[in-house]
């Protein structure tokens, strides 16, 4: 593989860019895999690069419905936090961060992961008693967490509504400095382009079709472009879930939601930091482009639309606009959608599951995008050596039957009632 | 935005509505042995169909009753909506 570094910059500028390598190939399936990955999203990528780099399986192949980087990962708003209360969530987010920090070398690709903090602002004082004791988990595992008090997010965000007849006064915020962003397509680029240097193959506009399992075994797996033999399968498909969940013949404690996201016109630097917004559901950063990229709320209903609905949106911005009034001089620039695997818990699932070869990983919600390393190396490593890690202990599929639910957001069995 | 018709007040704007989930959830019966699974479908598992969806809304600023709509969940398309205690 072509390595990515100012040299090679320098080099291809003498024959005007025109001889570049192809980042990954177009291969046709081959008939007979080791491991076949379904959806090649960020999570898939990210399992097959770490299955050939952590586990040194390559006979790999990753079949997409769409185009690489077409669904949710290049749909999101980018942030990556680990300011979870919960041992689970927290010890696993970390871990993730500590391969965010380290991936723009380790793919040799530039996801421009911009470590600018995120700051939950707090309305009240019950509130910053609980971020208080957040924080305080936060940083008994090993994460940075500061509580602020409101001058201290003034001087921060200024540009906040801080004056004092607001329905939802800014008492103070807790923030954790190490969160950030990264340029979401980069992450999928450098993934697929990474594992597909490794040997692994890369294969769109390819749809799933049907499971062949016999004796409660994975067999093969059918699709649009003919059949493959494979004894262990990988399913990350987030928002399909359950559509191929129907196909196994399974049901799982995962619903389809839409959740919209909008940027707005791009402006001059104005916000250095992710934000969020306490009394509701909105969080907002300003792209590299200058662009405010800003979401929220569920669109509610269950939906496979991939594009949403007017309602939402203008409660969410109602939202922004209340945090920090100057948005509403903003034109907006365009908006979307995505389908979200919402949990019944509002946390992932990464286990085995009762057809043995069949692995699952699925139930995001709203925080796909932030997990994908992690998601990706315990994944491959629940693959390839058909246990789960520690660190995916807690995402278990019978944890709902066992009642060891991880209910981090308090939501409980509807993760889309907020 | 959706338009949904409530059976009760006619047609009316999504914004009046909340939303309630799969109307084909069955309670287990009462004062009758209950397995795991048994609740665990009713709780939690969920096939999310892609198409038509039977589901349950709440007409929580107009009329306050509970209806059954069915609607594609890839289109919006409403096709029907009865009162709750009528079959769809």
């Amino acid at each position: 593989m072509q390595k990515y570094s100012i040299f090679s910059l320098i080099k291809n500028a003498f024959s005007n860019h025109q001889n570049w390598d192809l980042a990954w190939k177009d291969p046709t399936p081959k008939k007979e895999y080791d491991v076949v990955i379904i959806g090649g999203g960020g999570h898939g990528l990210a399992t097959a690069y770490y299955l050939a780099k952590e586990h040194n399986i390559t006979n790999v192949a990753i079949i997409e419905k769409g185009w690489i980087g077409g669904g949710n990962v290049g749909r999101n708003t980018t942030i990556i936090r680990s300011n979870f209360m919960y041992d689970e969530n927290a010890l696993f987010s970390e871990f993730g961060m500590d391969l965010w920090r380290k991936m723009s070398q380790d793919l040799n690709y530039n996801v421009m992961f911009s470590p600018r903090g995120i700051i939950n602002l707090a309305h009240s004082d019950a509130q910053m008693n609980i971020y208080a004791r957040r924080g305080n988990s936060m940083r008994l595992n090993g994460i940075d967490a500061v509580l602020l008090n409101r001058e201290e997010v003034k001087e921060i965000i200024p540009m906040a509504d801080f004056s004092d007849n607001v329905r939802f006064p800014i008492f103070g915020a807790l923030m954790q400095p190490s969160a950030g962003t990264a340029r979401h397509d980069a992450v999928a680029w450098g993934y697929a382009r990474q594992a597909d240097s490794m040997g692994v193959d890369i294969i769109q506009n390819c749809e799933v079709t049907g499971f062949d399992i016999v004796g409660g075994k994975i067999q093969g797996v059918r699709t649009s472009r003919g059949d493959i033999k494979v004894k262990k399968i990988g399913l990350c498909v987030a928002g399909s879930t359950n559509i191929l969940a129907e196909k196994l013949n399974m049901t799982l404690p995962v619903e389809a939601h839409l959740l919209q996201a909008c940027v707005s016109e791009p402006v001059k630097p104005v916000l250095d930091n992710v934000v969020t917004f306490g009394a509701g559901h909105f969080y907002i950063s300003q792209s590299d482009k200058g662009e405010m990229v800003m979401g929220g709320d569920l669109d509610g209903y269950n939906s496979y639309a991939q594009r949403g609905n007017l309602p939402t949106l203008q409660h969410v911005l109602t939202e922004g606009i209340a945090m920090m009034p100057f948005l509403s001089k903003l034109k907006m620039l365009r908006t979307w959608g995505g389908i979200m695997d919402m949990s019944m818990d509002g946390s992932p699932i990464i286990d085995k599951t009762h057809i043995e070869g069949l692995y699952l990983n699925c139930g995001w919600c709203y925080g796909g995008f932030k997990a994908i390393p992690a998601s990706g190396w315990t994944f491959a490593h629940t693959i390839a050596q058909d246990r789960v890690h520690k660190l995916n202990e807690g995402y278990s599929l019978s944890r709902f039957n066992t009642g060891h639910l991880l209910d981090e957001k308090g939501l409980g069995t509807k993760t889309w009632i907020s | 935005m959706l338009h949904i018709k409530c059976p009760h007040c006619g047609m009316r704007s999504q914004n009046e509505f909340a939303y309630g989930g799969d109307a084909t959830v069955k309670r287990p019966e009462l004062n009758k042995e209950v397995s795991d699974q048994d609740w665990d479908n009713f709780i939690y598992n969920r096939k999310s169909l892609r198409g038509k969806h039977k589901e349950l809304w709440h007409h929580i600023s107009g009329c306050r009753q509970w209806i059954k709509v069915e609607r594609d969940t890839a289109t919006h398309e409403i096709f029907k909506t009865v009162k709750a205690n009528e079959e769809i």
